[in-house]
């Protein structure tokens, strides 16, 4: 490949199904308004457990975005995701596209609770009633690999398709993994996640998790790097973008918002917060290396606030460790504090605001949070703005993954069309 | 950049018997691991039989809070890392753990302790709003899928990139391939890699019931998965687990490593037509198996054995069948090809990974594990599919392939330790 110009993977159209609302626009404009949607989780046989602050996707009609065909054989979670995907594809201007060849463009989706309420319904079924009670769908709709293969079969993909299983990182991982994909010749990637983890049953499993916040108050339930941290607030939702070869996306005329430059991974173990400090500032030494970024170059960092006070503590010392003098100039923020944390897919709302963030020069910021207890320049109040070139997201895991992503505004050759 | 990958362990927990020692008799000696199903009363299911594992944690060394913290599922992945770490000499001490990964796959990850856990907080499907206080302990770890690949790296110490694959029925061929890639382009030096799953419960099993993919057998369980045969009426769950060493090549060779094998290519697709059904064509699997060989430099006459999918859904054999006479060629009819799940059943997730170490030792012994049960032809499956008995031939390069729901189509080349560069 040697005198060829490298491959680049860049982001050229964006859907989101979040807490803020049904689309990129609503959410945007919330995010950057430093609006909050976490509110007291009042689904039906969901009110009674020690969890009563959530991130609830309302007014979703899935039918407005999604065949009946497709409605009834999946979960929400593959709702969203089918939704989010149709309306990244019309944002990159590719929803009825001609694609040269099929395989040209492959499918990656993260997902890390599955399809929890079609999986309790048909659990219910086969206990309450008898096994010829569980229907025809429950073998595709519970499972982790639902979205991937259903993006695909409707949409008739047929390049390299993926699943990444794991926790809240696996979601910069599957951005990563499907960067990787471009960069080794496949021309488009559809990525993102989307979960749906607020069914009766999901939410008993998710209280097992010690850093579920238990706070009964929307406007306190999700308070990272301040002194009240309780833990997080979940959240439910998606996003997912299309990512393409930087060359072929000029060629069509699209238009080249970021470019994912660099990603790096770590492992520390579950729920060992003091020890992600080594790991994620590890994560971050990668990514910039791969980016090819200077700790300098980093214009703002969308943080993985976990509002766990031994969490928050470490991620401001994995920051001090990797970016040096730098990380208490950079600013910071964490706008998942008004959406609660849509595990794997929350680094991707993370992503989709910081892709946006870029295009708008503005950095939104951490709702709920005014009083910041670590040596961090963090976002709080109105957003700002600041003509960012590079953006770093992080993301960790209940389960122990630490994951960093660099995203570079527009792509090789500047930002615009 | 892309480097040479080696295979320098494995290890497996399959039905029949634990260890690669006893999973490669029971291949070699064609004998069928599949039974009446005894994890739980199967009275009322269509089809009531599976390829079940006789597993000890105890007698494998499984301490009681590992047993109680960690499904069924994970801990086979244990066990089988285990085995596969110490086969490959691999001393964690004297790695770079940062450069060190886990990639494991599975396709319905912790269901069998979250079914288990559900019958008791919604008093046996009695309520919707179900009752916390009745939930067993560390049941959020069976919730998150994650929990695979973390348990496994903190039992090693791997602190580089760690993740649980979770693409369905080629679960066990992606995780592997995704390792190969990480090694190949220096992400990782040492990955440990491989597939898991214990989906022998009733939701599973009834779930599969509703489409009739699995055999309704239960009067003759030890002959009841019947790949390629013209009788065959759908597959057998299996479950166990299985773990490969991935290495770069140099790095395999300065530790003074043996090389079981390469993993020179892989490569999947999806099918974009149905989330359960197949096309007659094999055209997107045909497509895996020729891009692996591209990536693996190969010839397609270099392919000395094909390990099939080969669940024994009619569907299925028929497919796989036109995916590798398209991909193969003339070849296709004078290559062998077998499939393992006649002996230990179809593991999901899992069997990817455990028909990749079927594959390294077929590799080591230089013979063809066979399709036991293979009695009557079936016109719509005209290749070799090593009848009922192991056969010894030379093997230069073994082709593994994988089909799954969500039309996902994975395929594997493996070469032997002799391969120049």
């Amino acid at each position: 490949m040697s005198g060829r110009e490298p491959r680049r993977a860049v982001v050229t159209g964006i859907g989101a199904v979040t807490p803020h609302g049904i689309g990129t626009e609503v959410f945007w404009k919330t995010t950057v308004g430093g609006g909050s949607s976490l509110a007291a989780l009042d689904r039906g046989g969901c009110e009674g457990y020690p969890l009563r602050v959530a991130g609830q996707v309302r007014g979703f009609d899935p039918a407005a975005l999604v065949e009946e065909t497709f409605l009834v054989q999946t979960d929400r979670f593959t709702h969203f995701a089918m939704a989010a995907a149709r309306l990244a594809l019309e944002d990159a201007l590719l929803a009825d596209a001609d694609f040269d060849s099929p395989y040209s463009v492959g499918v990656v989706t993260a997902a890390g609770s599955g399809g929890g309420e079609f999986g309790q319904r048909e659990l219910q079924n086969l206990w309450g009633q008898g096994s010829k009670y569980v229907g025809p769908y429950q073998s595709i709709a519970w499972f982790y690999a639902a979205s991937t293969g259903q993006i695909s079969i409707r949409h008739g993909f047929k390049g390299p398709c993926g699943v990444v299983a794991s926790d809240e990182a696996g979601g910069l991982d599957a951005l990563a993994q499907a960067a990787r994909t471009v960069r080794h010749g496949t021309d488009t990637v559809v990525v993102g996640a989307a979960e749906a983890p607020l069914a009766p049953y999901s939410i008993v499993c998710q209280l097992g998790y010690p850093e579920l916040s238990r706070a009964t108050r929307p406007d306190h339930a999700y308070r990272p790097f301040t002194s009240e941290a309780c833990g997080f607030a979940p959240a439910e939702g998606g996003a997912v973008l299309v990512l393409e070869e930087e060359r072929a996306a000029r060629a069509r005329g699209a238009e080249v918002r970021a470019t994912v430059a660099g990603h790096g991974a770590t492992f520390t173990g579950a729920s060992r917060w003091a020890e992600s400090r080594d790991g994620l500032a590890h994560a971050i030494d990668i990514a910039l290396g791969e980016a090819g970024c200077r700790p300098e170059d980093v214009d703002v960092v969308y943080a993985d606030a976990l509002g766990v006070p031994e969490a928050d503590r470490a991620e401001a010392g994995a920051l001090a460790d990797a970016l040096g003098p730098h990380a208490r100039r950079v600013p910071v923020t964490a706008p998942k504090t008004g959406t609660g944390r849509a595990y794997c897919a929350a680094p991707v709302l993370d992503v989709t605001a910081a892709v946006l963030g870029l295009q708008h020069g503005l950095i939104p910021p951490t709702p709920h949070v005014t009083d910041p207890c670590h040596d961090l320049d963090l976002v709080t109040g109105p957003a700002r703005a600041v003509e960012a070139r590079t953006a770093l997201v992080l993301s960790r895991g209940l389960m122990g993954c630490n994951a960093a992503l660099v995203l570079r505004k527009g792509g090789a050759r500047g930002p615009h069309r | 950049m892309s480097r040479r990958v080696a295979v320098t362990g494995i290890g497996v927990v399959a039905p029949g018997g634990t260890g690669v020692t006893r999973f490669w008799d029971l291949l070699s000696q064609g004998r069928t691991a599949t039974r009446r199903i005894s994890l739980f009363d199967p009275a009322g299911l269509r089809s009531q039989i599976a390829a079940e594992c006789d597993f000890d944690p105890a007698a494998h060394g499984l301490d009681p809070t590992t047993v109680e913290r960690c499904d069924r599922y994970v801990q086979f992945a244990l066990v089988a890392a285990r085995e596969a770490v110490q086969h490959a000499g691999l001393d964690m001490t004297r790695e770079n753990p940062w450069r060190t990964g886990v990639s494991l796959g599975t396709a319905v990850g912790g269901t069998t302790r979250l079914e288990q856990d559900y019958v008791l907080v919604s008093e046996r499907g009695a309520r919707w709003d179900v009752d916390a206080r009745k939930a067993g302990p560390a049941l959020e770890r069976a919730f998150s899928p994650s929990t695979l690949a973390s348990a496994v790296a903190e039992e090693f110490g791997a602190h580089g990139p760690v993740q649980t694959v979770s693409t369905g029925c080629t679960s066990g061929l992606d995780a592997v391939g995704y390792a190969h890639q990480a090694v190949a382009d220096g992400r990782v030096d040492v990955c440990i890699a491989g597939a898991s799953d214990s989906p022998i419960s009733p939701i599973t099993m009834a779930c599969f019931d509703a489409i009739k993919a699995t055999s309704p057998n239960n009067d003759d369980p030890a002959h009841a998965s019947r790949p390629f045969d013209a009788h065959r009426n759908g597959f057998v769950m299996g479950e166990g687990a299985a773990v490969l060493v991935l290495e770069e090549l140099e790095h395999a060779r300065a530790r003074g490593a043996q090389v079981l094998c390469e993993i020179a290519g892989y490569a999947t697709f999806g099918n974009a037509h149905h989330m359960t059904g197949l096309t007659k064509d094999g055209l997107e699997m045909a497509r895996a198996i020729e891009t692996a060989l591209d990536e693996a430099r190969l010839d397609p006459t270099v392919i000395d054995y094909v390990n099939a999918h080969g669940s024994g859904t009619k569907q299925n054999d028929r497919h796989e069948t036109a995916a590798v006479k398209r991909a193969l060629g003339e070849h296709a009819y004078k290559t062998p090809m077998s499939s393992i799940k006649s002996m230990v059943g179809h593991s999901l997730g899992a069997i990817g990974s455990i028909e990749l170490v079927a594959c390294v030792l077929a590799l080591t012994h230089q013979v063809v594990p066979p399709t036991a049960n293979y009695e009557t032809p079936d016109p719509e499956c005209d290749l070799d599919y090593v009848p009922r008995e192991a056969r010894e031939r030379r093997l230069r390069g073994v082709l593994s392939v994988g089909s799954g729901f969500g039309g996902f189509q994975s395929a594997v080349v493996l070469t032997g330790p002799e391969r120049k560069a």
